[in-house]
């Protein structure tokens, strides 16, 4: 145990594909290093339902219903610093590629023109949450403190904008860690 | 027993019953939820996983040029991008009517196995060890990675370098690693270079090493645990899986097997450029994701089960020698109860992944990875379909082009959707052998995210979950009240609010 109190992070993934989680591991071994300034709130690596109060908030993904709403606001309210990251969270990214479709027709085509089909009916029973007519970006939302662009971005851009952040520093990516693809 | 115990799919009466919801139980790409439902003596008449995110994929990249497909549609998935990116360009080369050169061949499939082994690493190891080491019913606080790096420091150690190389392996074949640009419609657009080649060789061997333990460790968890391991969870079920000419198991490119739950073939080495003459969806309302089902046994009885453990049980053998030896103690393992079981599946994968250490090592010997003949073209075809072995199980994507070069119709099957049935199967089984007539705690509620992570990584961490969800659940009574509740609290402690 360190002498210095470890700052508390939350993650969560929402409209997104989970790839800037996968980038956050690709910090590979360096996670042992974070671990030791750094406790994990809500997270896919912990059992934490709800954020509690946090330093640090980390949302990938857009928004695409109810339910993301919800839990983005719950991350605003309890995190000091909030950050989107990837292409989803800050533009809504692939998913909303539909924002140009009617949901209805989307929903036609895939549960009830296919072809191969049995049964076909759009799904509509009340445990299914209703899905938004588009998909949003995360600022739209809440405010966001900082942006780190990418599809994803690359674990090496991950590792040194937190060690800033941690470091007390204002992030900077220079050449090579700022990407948009 | 239950009162339905053959089927809990649809309560008889549901209006007279209690719902409990464990929500969200994460899974591909967003949320997901279980519900049961319960009478007054607790017993279960219902149990549905529930995939509760639309995304119209199918849809919006229709008018997109098919170029575009590889690289769009791996973004559906950021765990397994390889596969989408794998399967779309396999039906890209049938579009642009391409046979590959042998150089683009092997650079994809040196790619695909980079995949197998971060995948299947980032699965046991960040996700599923935890429960698997620590025990179904352990301490919430300590039950996750954080958990495991501290009391087994060298195995999640091994598990973050496992990962660390697969997706090494993917950045030099694709160029990033996630969501690379390497294959393109008839070829790749890059070969390995000699540098990059020696990079991978220098700890390759150290991979293998440590792929063969972490077999050892799937199969003591096994013996450790042998009854538990055996039944839970586990079913009957018809199965699905690519396997080359030979009967071989081959991840990348082979015909269609399909098994019936008795060890009968159905068919063998089908042209899977003609799957929906033996696979058709079946639709239900209550879950976005279809239910497949093999059509010469129509949608009642048609559904199976893809992934790890169907395609080590049914390939013939594995080319790879050590895999191959993993694979005869596997199938040999107390009378054969490990290749049937659930949860046999991790000892499966990680026979795939020691399998796909090997191939790597194999390939990175291969002169023909620094060939300079990258792109093949032939004649333009309206329709392409292609198959992989993706981590999970078969992925089938399917394209229509026009003469404007646009997709004017697409179709994806992936592996988890494959397995939507075998899953509620799995959970409904679990729900009668450890919540049927019990009074609901956090350690059994746990057994039911055990199920579904025997499964898919997806499933146990696309939205929430590297490895453990939070969870609420709520008991309603027939009009919805609440009139109980159990939740995960800040800490990770289980309690009921009051």
């Amino acid at each position: 145990m360190t002498e210095k109190k470890k700052l508390r992070i939350a993650t969560t993934s929402l409209a997104g594909c989970f790839g800037c989680h996968m980038s956050f591991l690709d910090i590979d071994e360096r996670i042992l290093l974070l671990l030791e300034l750094v406790e994990f709130d809500r997270s896919p690596i912990t059992d934490i339902k709800h954020c509690g109060p946090c330093d640090i908030g980390i949302v990938e993904g857009g928004i695409c219903n109810a339910e993301n709403v919800h839990v983005l606001r719950e991350f605003r309210k309890n995190c000091k610093t909030l950050i989107a990251i990837g292409a989803c969270a800050i533009n809504g990214g692939l998913p909303a590629q539909r924002n140009h479709l009617d949901l209805g027709s989307c929903l036609t085509e895939v549960y009830l023109t296919e072809p191969g089909l049995v049964h076909g009916h759009i799904p509509d029973d009340p445990e299914l949450p209703l899905p938004l007519d588009k998909v949003h970006p995360l600022h739209e939302v809440v405010k966001i403190d900082y942006f780190i662009p990418g599809c994803p971005p690359s674990g090496d851009a991950i590792w040194k904008f937190l060690t800033d952040l941690i470091a007390g520093k204002t992030p900077e990516l220079g050449h090579g860690l700022i990407k948009y693809d | 027993m239950t009162n339905e115990s053959n089927n809990l799919e649809t309560a008889t009466h549901p209006e007279n019953l209690r719902r409990v919801a464990i929500d969200p139980v994460s899974r591909v790409e967003g949320h997901g939820k279980v519900t049961l439902l319960l009478d007054e003596n607790d017993r279960i008449h219902q149990v549905r996983l529930h995939i509760v995110e639309f995304r119209g994929f199918e849809k919006f990249i229709q008018g997109r040029p098919y170029w575009e497909a590889p690289v769009m549609v791996q973004r559906l998935c950021g765990i397994c991008p390889v596969s989408h990116h794998l399967a779309a360009s396999k039906a890209m080369d049938m579009i642009v009517g391409a046979t590959l050169t042998p150089t683009a061949e092997k650079v994809r499939r040196l790619m695909h196995y980079g995949q197998m082994l971060q995948s299947h690493a980032l699965h046991f190891f960040h996700l599923c060890s935890p429960d698997l080491l620590f025990g179904f019913d352990s301490d919430v606080a300590k039950r996750n990675i954080v958990g495991v790096i501290g009391a087994y420091p060298d195995i999640a150690k091994q598990g973050v370098l496992l990962r660390k190389y697969g997706q090494e392996v993917i950045r030099v074949t694709s160029g990033k690693r996630v969501h690379g640009t390497g294959s393109i419609p008839g070829g790749v657009n890059k070969n390995v270079s000699i540098e990059e080649r020696d990079y991978l060789l220098k700890d390759v061997d150290q991979i293998v090493a440590w792929s063969a333990d972490a077999v050892g460790i799937a199969r003591k968890l096994f013996e450790q645990n042998l009854d538990l391991y055996n039944e839970f969870g586990t079913f009957r079920a018809h199965t699905l899986n690519l396997v080359r000419a030979d009967g071989g198991m081959d991840l990348y490119h082979g015909g269609l097997r399909a098994r019936s739950m008795d060890g009968e073939t159905l068919f063998d080495n089908f042209d899977y450029s003609r799957y929906w003459d033996v696979i058709f969806e079946d639709v239900k309302p209550w879950s976005y994701m279809k239910f497949p089902f093999l059509r010469s046994i129509g949608p009642e009885q048609g559904w199976y089960r893809v992934g790890p453990l169907t395609r080590v049980a049914q390939s013939d053998f594995i080319p790879s020698s050590l895999a191959n030896q993993a694979r005869k103690v596997f199938m040999a393992f107390n009378g054969g109860s490990a290749a049937k079981a659930t949860l046999g599946t991790h000892w499966a994968r990680m026979i795939e992944m020691l399998h796909s250490a090997e191939m790597i090592r194999e390939l990175l010997h291969d002169p023909d990875l620094q060939g300079n003949d990258l792109v093949a073209k032939g004649e333009r075809q309206e329709r392409g379909v292609g198959v992989i072995e993706a981590p999970r199980g078969t992925l089938i994507h399917h394209y229509k082009v026009d003469e404007s070069d646009q997709i004017v119709r697409c179709n994806l099957i992936v592996s988890t959707t494959h397995n939507n049935q075998a899953m509620n199967e799995a959970i409904r089984q679990v729900a009668r052998q450890y919540l049927d007539g019990k009074k609901l705690t956090e350690g059994l509620l746990n057994h039911i995210e055990v199920a579904i992570r025997a499964f898919d990584p997806c499933l146990s961490c696309a939205t929430h979950a590297l490895g453990k969800m939070p969870l609420e659940v709520e008991l309603l009574d027939a009009d919805e009240s609440r009139i109980d509740v159990l939740a995960r609290s800040s800490e990770g402690s289980f309690c009921t609010p009051g």
